[in-house]
C-alpha cells in the first residue's frame, strides 16, 4: 500500500509561495487518512453484523419451520412403542389379604348441558325431572335460559338413566366419561376405607380422590400411576370382618349399646385382620359430617370408635402397671400387695367397685384377677410418677397411633398435663388418661408378642421389622398367665371360650360429663383379651359405648356382663375360621371307625 | 452383453420398488392391526373389572349370608364351628378292595392254552 505523504512537498512549496499556512494542508491530508480509516473499519463491522443477523435469521426460521410443523401435524401416538400399552385404572384397586376386591373403579358417564345448543329448553328441564326425581324443573328451566354456556347436570348416571337422558334427544345434553369408585361390599369395613369423591373436574376426566379412611391417608399410593396395575392389599380379612361385624351388631343390639367397636390384630405382626366401628354407613354414598356445633361428633356414623374413640379404658390399663412393676423386680406374680380398701390418698378416697374390700393383702395376680384399685394405686406409687410415664410413653399411650387412616393422627390421647402422685394413682387404673382401642390393641400386643412392641398396621406386607422391647419375655408370660386367669376365675368368666384360652381383662369406665364430672349411668365397656394364651396369636379389643344389660333384676352395666360375652361370641365364630384348632378334645363324632386294620 | 446387464437391473430395480411398496403397505396394515388390538385389549381389561366388581358384588358377605339362611333347607349351612375340626385319625380307611378267595385245587382242565398265553 503506497502511503500517501502527510506533507508533500510539492504543495507545501506551492502554499508558501502563495503565503498560505503549509499547515492547513497537512491537517486536510491527515483529516482524509482518519476518513478512510474510520470508514474501513465501519464496513468491517457492518458486514460482521450482517453475518450475524443471518446466521440468527436462519437459526429463528428452523424453529420456526419445525414449530408451525408441529403445530400443522395432527398428535399421534408413538405406535410402535406401545406393545404393552394398557388402558390402567385411574386410582388403584384396594383388596383384603386374599385379593377379595374391597374397592375399585367403575367407567360411568356424567351429564353436562350447552343451554345454547339446545332445542327445547323447557321440555328438557320436564323430562331431567322426570328422571332424576332430585332435580327441580323451575330451577332447571332458570338454569338453562339464564345465558350460561355450560353447567353440569349429575355426576354419576347409571346406565339405565343413561339411556332414559339418549332418549330425550336433545344435542345440548352431553355425557363425559367418568370412573366411579365401588365399594362392592358395602357397610363392611366402611370405617378402613373411607370414601372417594371427584377432585377436579373436567369434561372428559376427572380425577378421583380419597375423602377419608385409608383412601385418603395412602392416596398418593393409590394414585401412583407406576403402581396403578398393583392392587393395595390390606391385611383385612374380609371374611373375618364380616363375621365380627355381624357379632358386634348382635351384641351391640343385645346390649342397648349406643356404639360398639372391635378391632382383631395378628399379635406378632401388629397387622389388622378386622376393624369394625357400629354405627356404621355405606362408602359408596358416605354421609355428611354433622354440622353443628353442639352435636358430638361421636354420634355420627363417620365416626370411628376404633381409632378415634378416645375415651378412659378403665381397668385394662392395671396390667401395665403390674408388668411394669414386675419389670422393676418390684415384685413378682406371687408377691403380696397391700390392698385395703377405701385407701386415703390426701383429700381423695380410692374405693374398689361397689365399696368392696379384696384386702387387706392380695398377691400381684389377685389383684388382676379381682381388679383391685388399691392394690394397683399402691403398686404405682411404688413405681412412681415419673417411670410410670415413660412406660406408658413406650407402649404407645402418648401418641396417635401409626394405623394408615386419615383419622388416626388427629385422634391423640388426652394425657394429663401435670403428673401429681394422684394423676400416679387413677393412670394405674385407667382413669386419668384416655385413649383409643387401637392403642390398647398395640400395647396388648407387646404382651402376647412376648414383650416386644407391635406396630398396628393396615397395610398387608410380608417380613417386618421387629419392634422394641417393651418388656422382658418372662414379665410378658407371667403377665398373660394372669390374664388368662381373669377368665379363668376372676371378671371375665364369661369370656372362657372352651379350647382357646381367651386371656384377657375387662374395664369399665364412666363417661365424662361434657358440664364436668362424670356420668353415673353411662359408661364404656372394654375387654381386651388374648388368645390362645398358650401360644399368643391374636389380640381382640371390644368396647361398648353405653351398653346396659337388662335380663337381671337390675340393669349391669360392668364390661364382665356385656363387652366379655360379645368378644367372646367373637372368638367363637373368628377362631374357626382364622384355622385355630381348639385345644382340648372336640366332642367325639358320632361314628367311630377303626383306624388299624 | 451390455443390454442383458440394463434389462437386468431395469428388473432389479422394479422388483424392489415393488418390494418396498408392498412392505410399506404391510407395516401400516401391521401397525392398525395392533393399535385395532391395543383397543381390543383396553376394551376387554375394561369389561375384566367391571366383571371382577360384578363378581365381588354378587359374592358380599351380606348377600352371601342371606343366601345361605333362603336355602338353609337344601343346605343346612351353619357358622363353623370349633367341634368341626377333626385329626387324622378320625378319617375312616377306604374297604380294602382285594378280595381274598378259599385256596382250591385246580383241576387240568381248567389249564387250556398254549404256553405263553395268559390263563
Amino acid at each position: 500500500m503506497i502511503r500517501t505523504p502527510l506533507r508533500p512537498l510539492a504543495r507545501i512549496l506551492e502554499a508558501r509561495a502563495k503565503g498560505e499556512n503549509p499547515d492547513s494542508i497537512e491537517r486536510e491530508n491527515r483529516r482524509l487518512r482518519h476518513e478512510a480509516m474510520r470508514d474501513k473499519a465501519r464496513n468491517r463491522a457492518e458486514g460482521r453484523l450482517l453475518l450475524l443477523g443471518l446466521s440468527f435469521f436462519l437459526a429463528f426460521s428452523v424453529i420456526g419451520a419445525r414449530m408451525g410443523l408441529l403445530a400443522s401435524t395432527q398428535p399421534m401416538e408413538p405406535r410402535a412403542a406401545a406393545t404393552g400399552a394398557e388402558i390402567l385404572n385411574q386410582r388403584g384397586d384396594i383388596t383384603d389379604r386374599a385379593g377379595r376386591i374391597l374397592a375399585t373403579n367403575l367407567l360411568t358417564h356424567s351429564l353436562y348441558a350447552h343451554p345454547h345448543d339446545m332445542v327445547d329448553p323447557v321440555r328438557v328441564a320436564r323430562e331431567l325431572a322426570g328422571i332424576f326425581p332430585e332435580l327441580k324443573e323451575e330451577d332447571l328451566v332458570k338454569r338453562f335460559t339464564d345465558g350460561r354456556r355450560f353447567l353440569w347436570i349429575r355426576k354419576k348416571l347409571s346406565p339405565e338413566q343413561m339411556q332414559q337422558v339418549h332418549d330425550i334427544g336433545d344435542p345440548g345434553l352431553l355425557f363425559g366419561p367418568r370412573e366411579m369408585r365401588l365399594y362392592p361390599n358395602g357397610r363392611l369395613a366402611a370405617h378402613v376405607l373411607g370414601g372417594a369423591s371427584f377432585g377436579a373436574e373436567g369434561v372428559h376426566s376427572a380425577e378421583v380422590i380419597g375423602t377419608a379412611g385409608i383412601e385418603k391417608a395412602l392416596d398418593a399410593r393409590l394414585r401412583d400411576p407406576a403402581m396403578a396395575g398393583e392392587p393395595l392389599a390390606l391385611s383385612i380379612d374380609l371374611t373375618i370382618q364380616a363375621a365380627i361385624t355381624e357379632v358386634l351388631g348382635a351384641g351391640k343390639t343385645m346390649m342397648n349399646a349406643k356404639g360398639a367397636a372391635a378391632i382383631l390384630m395378628e399379635a406378632r405382626s401388629g397387622e389388622i385382620l378386622a376393624m369394625a366401628s357400629l354405627p356404621d354407613f355405606d362408602p359408596n354414598d358416605r354421609p355428611a359430617p354433622l354440622v353443628e356445633k353442639t352435636a358430638d361428633p361421636g354420634d355420627s356414623p363417620l365416626f370411628n370408635r376404633a381409632v378415634q374413640g378416645v375415651y378412659e379404658l378403665g381397668s385394662t390399663f392395671k396390667i401395665f402397671t403390674v408388668a411394669q412393676a414386675m419389670e422393676l423386680g418390684l415384685v413378682n406374680a406371687q408377691t403380696l400387695v397391700d390392698a385395703n380398701a377405701p385407701m386415703r390418698w390426701g383429700r381423695f378416697l380410692i374405693k374398689e367397685f361397689r365399696n368392696h374390700n379384696y384386702g387387706p393383702l392380695l398377691t400381684a395376680t389377685d389383684v388382676i384377677v379381682k381388679s383391685s384399685n388399691v392394690g394397683t394405686a399402691r403398686l404405682a406409687l411404688q413405681i412412681g410418677g415419673l417411670r410410670q410415664q415413660a412406660f406408658l410413653k413406650s407402649l404407645g399411650f402418648f401418641d396417635p397411633t401409626p394405623v394408615e387412616l386419615i383419622e388416626a393422627p388427629y385422634a391423640r390421647p388426652l394425657v394429663p398435663a401435670k403428673w401429681p402422685e394422684i394423676t400416679t394413682i387413677t393412670t394405674s387404673y385407667g382413669h386419668g388418661l384416655a385413649a383409643s382401642p387401637m392403642h390398647l390393641a398395640a400395647a396388648y400386643g407387646a404382651i402376647a408378642n412376648g414383650g416386644i412392641m407391635v406396630r398396628p398396621t393396615l397395610v398387608h406386607q410380608e417380613n417386618r421389622p421387629q419392634g422394641e422391647r417393651a418388656m422382658r419375655p418372662e414379665v410378658a408370660r407371667d403377665s398373660l398367665s394372669m390374664l388368662r386367669q381373669v377368665v379363668t376365675r376372676g371378671t371375665a368368666s364369661y369370656g372362657d371360650v372352651v379350647g382357646y384360652e381367651v386371656a384377657g381383662k375387662t374395664g369399665t369406665a364412666d363417661k365424662p360429663n361434657p358440664r364436668g364430672g362424670y356420668h353415673h349411668d353411662k359408661v364404656v365397656n372394654t375387654f381386651a383379651a388374648i388368645f390362645p394364651a398358650s401360644d399368643p396369636q391374636y389380640v381382640l379389643i371390644v368396647t361398648l359405648d353405653e351398653p346396659v344389660e337388662t335380663s337381671g333384676p337390675q340393669p349391669r352395666r360392668t364390661a364382665g356382663y356385656t363387652a366379655v360375652p360379645v368378644a367372646a361370641e367373637i372368638i367363637r365364630r373368628t377362631a374357626p375360621l382364622l384355622g385355630l384348632r381348639p385345644k382340648v378334645e372336640a366332642p367325639a363324632v358320632d361314628r367311630v371307625t377303626a383306624v388299624r386294620n | 452383453m451390455r443390454p442383458v446387464l440394463y434389462v437386468l437391473t431395469f428388473l432389479a430395480v422394479m422388483s424392489l420398488a415393488f418390494w418396498a411398496y408392498r412392505e410399506n403397505y404391510a407395516t401400516q396394515q401391521a401397525l392398525k392391526d395392533v393399535s385395532s388390538l391395543n383397543r381390543e385389549i383396553a376394551s376387554l381389561r375394561e369389561a375384566l373389572s367391571v366383571q371382577r366388581a360384578e363378581w365381588a358384588y354378587l359374592n358380599r358377605p351380606d348377600r352371601l349370608r342371606e343366601l345361605a339362611a333362603l336355602n338353609f333347607d337344601r343346605l343346612g349351612l351353619l357358622p363353623l364351628e370349633a367341634a368341626q375340626f377333626g385329626t387324622p385319625a378320625q378319617v375312616s380307611y377306604p374297604p380294602d378292595p382285594l378280595q381274598v378267595l378259599e385256596p382250591q385245587d385246580l383241576r387240568p382242565g381248567d389249564i387250556s392254552g398254549e404256553v405263553g398265553e395268559p390263563l
